[in-house]
């Protein structure tokens, strides 16, 4: 076995001191037929959340997406490798409400993110491809990559009324 | 994920049943451009009544089979569209790029 495979386990178990208390942890191998069980495993707890069918499926559509890119650039097409994800419940309070949340963390050990290269390509330019980042992007109200030790970790941020974009000053916790 | 066809008049219908996602867009692309390219179909409908759900890679291969339609002066049309399958194809801006229609009938008529 390659060696440094040999030590992903061993590193992805300290993704779990970070993900705090969670709901959901999925741990996969990078294999894109596993897309369809992350999807289906994603559809009954965000119903269960309390999003709407239609938040539902953008929450799906962008860890759908953002697996696909792991899958794809992280790990270039290896099918062995770990990936984990975990799903948290978050609240925020927005105008005396309290609104819900997920919080959907994803782990990978492939080489650190390029954050130079994280820019979704402009739309106006129709050609296949290139689209993952703009839809994870145009689905969540928070998206963040982060380099954790020698794990690249992707944070998706959804609240059930929100509007894209709005809850950069208000507080989240997580419950 | 199934992919078949059937010829109505001169048009060529590709049924697709299923999820489209990076696990197998491969193949539609493959039958897309087979239809077009190949076989060199003058109006290719692609039913999505059946998929209930496309990623960026199927997109990404309805693209391509556009742009393939164009380059060889064919139709492509798609119809029967989910929820998920219009709003990914709004989020990317290309909604407005394909001949979209509610059903069969329609796109067949067209």
């Amino acid at each position: 076995m390659d060696p440094i495979a040999a030590k992903q386990p061993r590193d992805m178990k300290k993704s779990a001191k970070v993900s705090r208390s969670f709901l959901l942890k999925l741990e996969l191998r990078s294999h894109p037929t596993l897309l369809c069980v992350i999807r289906g495993a994603l559809q009954p707890l965000m119903e269960m959340l309390g999003f709407s069918p239609e938040h539902n499926r953008e929450i799906i559509r962008a860890v759908d997406e953002a697996v696909a890119n792991i899958m794809r650039h992280s790990y270039q097409g290896r099918l062995d490798q770990p990936i984990e994800v975990y799903c948290n419940r978050l609240q925020r309070r927005t105008n005396g409400e309290i609104e819900q949340g997920v919080e959907v963390l994803l782990f990978d050990c492939g080489p650190a993110v390029d954050t130079t290269k994280l820019e979704a390509r402009p739309l106006d330019e129709v050609r296949p491809g290139g689209l993952g980042l703009h839809i994870i992007r145009g689905s969540m109200d928070t998206v963040q990559y982060k380099r954790a030790g020698r794990l690249n970790r992707l944070r998706l941020v959804k609240f059930a009324r929100s509007s894209k974009g709005g809850c950069g000053s208000t507080e989240e916790k997580s419950s | 994920m199934k992919i078949s066809t059937r010829r109505i008049d001169k048009a060529t219908i590709l049924d697709v049943t299923g999820n489209i996602d990076m696990s197998n867009s491969p193949e539609v692309r493959k039958a897309l451009l087979h239809e077009i390219r190949e076989k060199g179909v003058t109006r290719v409908a692609l039913n999505l009544t059946g998929v209930g759900y496309i990623d960026s890679s199927g997109v990404a291969s309805l693209v391509e089979g556009l742009k393939a339609s164009r380059e060889s002066g064919s139709r492509f049309v798609l119809f029967g569209l989910s929820d998920s399958a219009r709003e990914v194809l709004k989020i990317s801006r290309l909604l407005k790029l394909f001949e979209v229609y509610d059903n069969e009938a329609q796109a067949i008529a067209s």
